[in-house]
Order: structure tokens, then sequence, then C-alpha cells
């Protein structure tokens, strides 16, 4: 019977509906924790004890700031575009939702498992710039607007290397479905071959993400808050919780790109136990941590040193690594052929 | 069912969004309106089968040209009451002109045949393809790879000739030469001065920076001079 109800349109409708649920409520709680992991984790890196006071370990301090959050007033400025102002955040939270549509927790896991997988991630990513150029204009503030003007420019900078850095791994794998890209990596991961490639994705998502240290559109110490200084309550939250959850994606696209997606380090029996769904969770985890971890080390760039290392070094840097991946593997007559 | 309603959401948003774009008071609305309409654009493409064509869509002209286009216009010093002036003088004018385009469009439309074999050329099959991103991609890179690298060639001259048209080598510009601060070394910058108590680096001319060694202009003025002041004695 459930067999007959799956395959009507309603019933595929529903399926499809409760597998985005089964994959962005575990995301939403996830964003909750990040807040309160970067928290304690900066906090260890300076030699403090961070949230410790609601609930055991402070676990439950997030769903505090959110209850907090909501329950302030939403404050609109009067020079401010009102449909605007407000389309922004809803705009970034949406987005950042909508990527995950195709990122497979395991073999063949994915809400849409669609061959152009890796080019949706790409557009997916490449629109998040709309969300904090419109909130900086829509604000009517000087500072929202510096700030948006200028994420504006680094994601479209920093996009152009990201993108190259896929072509190369794209060359390695014969398809653009996220999960032959994951299940090319059965042998090697991509991370080992093309090191330099893992690592130029890696500073280029953090700056996708406007996380330290190239978090100028924020920049406190010049602009305030960047492009959400006019923005409170909820409209700040799904700027926030949108953040964190690009964050999750990029983190998420780096294991998919990079370090095996769900597949285990090593396909032998202690390791082939743990399904992949755990391995692929402690991977995004583990790139999360680090990028806290950068967050806690690095000093923030100058903002022409930031154009400067996205165009003048990245850039070039990963267009030569594509033509030597192209050539290798021209060369040694492994590139593969369709549907392989 | 679904594709048809997809469909005809997706072709009145785009159309609606057109006229928006046109008709918009504000010209960042009307930039964002024509994104919008982009992206139903993409949505009749992912409908029509070619969601090669739709993803690269949305990456080249959301992701990268309306963008550029947003930051122009947001940056725009427009007096939108100045611009809406000569809309009762010229509107005659244009309405012609769009009529003329309209009857134009309206007849080379009704004019157009497909050709009757077309379906059985060899240039637009590609056998075993089983998506179309690799059908495009065989076509591009085989039998249209000289048009396809000529195209680029004409973007790689309209992006030199940008360059060319608006680079100005300002020389009170300042500019980072990141070589040049790596190949510095605490010599070049630094001097080691043994002095008495109460005596002043001034009487030794200041610190100086060692002229010669530095990989920087030499300076002819002394770099750090510490004064000899009252406060210090005591």
């Amino acid at each position: 019977m459930q067999h007959f109800f799956l395959d009507t349109t309603l019933g595929l409708i529903i399926l499809t509906v409760l597998e985005a649920l089964a994959m962005l409520v575990p995301l939403l709680v996830g964003v909750a924790y990040l807040t309160y992991a970067e928290r304690k984790v900066l906090a260890a890196i300076q030699l403090r004890k961070g949230p410790n006071t609601v609930g055991p370990f402070g676990l439950l301090q997030a769903f505090a700031d959110a209850i907090k959050m909501i329950t302030k007033e939403t404050i609109i400025p009067s020079g401010a575009n009102r449909a605007l102002f407000l389309l922004a955040p809803v705009l970034t939270f949406g987005l950042a939702m909508m990527a995950w549509a195709v990122i497979p927790t395991n073999n063949h896991w994915a809400v849409a498992d669609i061959n152009v997988g890796i080019l949706y991630l790409f557009a997916i990513s490449s629109l998040g710039v709309y969300g904090i150029l419109i909130a900086g204009w829509a604000s009517n503030s000087k500072y929202a607007f510096m700030g948006g003007l200028r994420s504006a420019a680094q994601m479209v900078s920093y996009e152009v290397s990201i993108g190259l850095v896929m072509v190369s791994v794209l060359l390695a794998v014969g398809s653009l479905n996220l999960n032959d890209i994951v299940l090319a990596q059965r042998h090697v991961w991509f991370a080992l071959p093309m090191f330099p490639m893992f690592v130029v994705f890696f500073i280029s998502a953090l700056a996708e993400t406007n996380r330290a240290p190239f978090d100028l559109p924020e920049g406190e110490s010049e602009l305030v808050a960047g492009f959400f200084v006019e923005y409170s309550s909820l409209s700040f939250g799904l700027f926030f919780l949108g953040e964190y959850a690009n964050m999750f994606l990029m983190s998420g696209m780096t294991t998919i790109l990079f370090l095996g997606g769900w597949l285990p380090p090593v396909g032998i029996a202690p390791f082939t136990w743990i399904p992949g769904p755990i391995w692929f969770i402690a991977k995004i985890l583990f790139v999360l941590f680090v990028f806290i971890w950068v967050r806690g080390t690095f000093p923030r760039y100058r903002y022409d040193q930031l154009m400067r290392l996205g165009w003048k070094v990245f850039l070039p840097f990963s267009l030569l690594w594509m033509v030597l991946t192209a050539g290798f593997l021209m060369a040694t007559g492994l590139l593969p052929h369709s549907g392989s | 069912m679904i594709t048809q309603i997809v469909f005809w959401f997706f072709a009145v948003v785009l159309i609606g969004s057109a006229v928006m774009v046109v008709s918009a008071r504000n010209p960042v609305h009307s930039v964002l309106f024509l994104i919008l309409a982009f992206f139903n654009a993409a949505g009749l493409f992912l409908i029509a089968g070619a969601e090669f064509l739709a993803m690269i869509l949305v990456i080249a002209y959301v992701g990268a040209v309306a963008v550029l286009f947003l930051f122009v216009v947001m940056m725009l010093d427009v007096n939108f009451s100045q611009l809406r002036e000569g809309l009762q003088r010229y509107f005659p004018v244009g309405a012609a002109v769009g009529l003329v385009l309209f009857v134009e469009l309206a007849l080379s439309a009704s004019a157009w045949r497909i050709a009757p074999n077309v379906r059985d050329l060899p240039h637009a099959r590609v056998p075993g393809a089983s998506s179309n991103t690799e059908a495009l991609g065989e076509l591009i890179y085989t039998h249209y790879v000289f048009l396809f690298q000529a195209c680029g060639l004409v973007l790689l001259v309209a992006m030199i000739g940008a360059i060319v048209l608006t680079l100005r080598d300002r020389p009170s510009a300042k500019r980072q030469d990141v070589a040049v601060q790596h190949a510095r070394v605490p010599a070049d910058t630094l001097q080691m001065m043994t002095l008495g108590l109460g005596e002043s680096t001034t009487g030794n001319g200041g610190f100086r920076r060692p002229i010669g060694k530095s990989a920087e202009k030499p300076v002819s003025r002394p770099a750090l001079v510490i004064e000899n002041s009252p406060d210090r004695e005591g």
C-alpha cells in the first residue's frame, strides 16, 4: 500500500517534504550548537570558560539566545526600503536552506540526486551575495552600505577561484553529480593528490562565508557591524542562521569535494562498520572546527590584501593547477570517460 | 500536470517581472526584477530538460553579471523626477519604435519554418550521451571547437579592452609589494646602540636606518629620533 501511495504525485510531494525536513531540522539544531561550539572553542583558545550557566555545561545557551532574539522588537529604520529590508534576511536564510537539497549524506541519500549537483551548489552559493547586497542598500545607512559593497566584491572574487578548484576536481571525476564525485574518491580522497587545491578551496570558503580572517563586511572596528547594522530581532536572527548554515554548507562542500563525503578513510572492517552519514557529519564537524580555529588564531586581513590574495594568488594558481590536472590525466590516460 | 502548473507559474512570473524591469520607478528595483526574470528563465530551462543551461544561466548572469549591475546601479546618484520629465514628450517616438519592432518580430515569427529534416542532421546528434552536459561538451569541444574558441577570444579582447580603458596608473597610489616586505630583515631597519645612563641618541645623530642595506629607498632624514626630553632626564 505504501508503494502505491509513493507512486502518486501527492505521495511524492509529501515524501520530498519529509526528506527536506529530515535534512533541515538537524541542520538548524546543528546551527544552534555551532554557535555554542564556537564560543566554547574560542574560549578554550583564549583560556576562558565560555558559556557555562544556562543548562548543564551551558548547553542550553543557544536556545536562551534564540528566545531572547525572538522576543525583541523588530526595528525598521525610517529611511529604509521596507520591502527589500525585510526581503534580505529571508533571502539569505532561504538560499542557505535551498542548497541542502542536493547534498548526499550517504550513497544516493539526497533529497534531489541531480545530474548537475555541483553546478546547483555553485549557483546557490553565488546567489548568497544578494541577501547581503540588498540588506546593505535597503538599510539606507552608510555603514551597512559599505559592508554590503565590500561583501559583494569579496564574494564575487573568491567565487572565481572556487569555480576553478571545482573544475580541477570535476576533471578527475568526469561527472557533475555529487554522488559520483564522492564515489570517485573510493581509493584516495582528493585532499591528498590535490592538496594545494584543498587549501585554496578552504581559504576561499572562509572568504565566501565572510568568516575571519576575511570578515571585513562585518568589520566591527570600522563598520560597526557591516551590512546587518540596522537589523534587530528575528530579521537579525535569520541572517545569523543563514550565515551559520552557510558555514555548514561550505564544510559539506569541502567534505564532498576533498574529504570523501560519507566514505570511511580506509575501506576495511572497523571503519566500514560505522554508517556513512556518521562519517559525513564527523568530517563536516572537523572542517567546522577548523573554521573556528582559524577565527581564534588569525588577525583580520586588510581589504586590499584580501583582493590581492583572491585575484593575484589564488586565481592564477588554481588556473595553473587546472591545466596541470588536465595535462596529467591526459598524459597518463586516467581521464575519466562518460558514465564511468 | 505538475509540470504544466510549474511551467505556467514560471512563465507568468517571468513575463510579469520583465514588465516590472521597464516600469519600476526605482532602478534598483528594476535590476532586482531582472534577476527574478533570469531566475524564472532558468526554471523554464529546467522544465525543458536543459539543466546545464539553467545552472549556467544562474551562475553567469545572476551570480556574476547582475551582481555587478546591481553594484553600479546602487552607486548611481539618479534624480528620479528629472528622469521622468521627458516621458510625455518622448512617448510617441518610443511607442513608434516599439511598434515597428513588435510588427517585425511578429512577421518573422509567423514566417518561421523549422527545416523539415533538421532532426536528421548529423551535427545535432550526440550518440551515447546520457546527460545534456555531456552532449553539450561533446559537441562544443569537437565539432564547434573553433567557434567556441573564437567566442573565448572575443571575450578576452573585450576584457583586455575594458582594462586598458579604465586602468589609470596613479603615481600617488599606495602599493604593497609583498616581496619587498618579506625580504626585510631586522638588520635593514634596526640599529643597536649602547648608550650610557642619561645619554641621548641625538648626540650621536639619532637612530638611522643603515643606508644601502635596506631594500627600500634610503630615507634622508633619521627614521626615529628620541628627543632628549626633560621628563626622561628626571
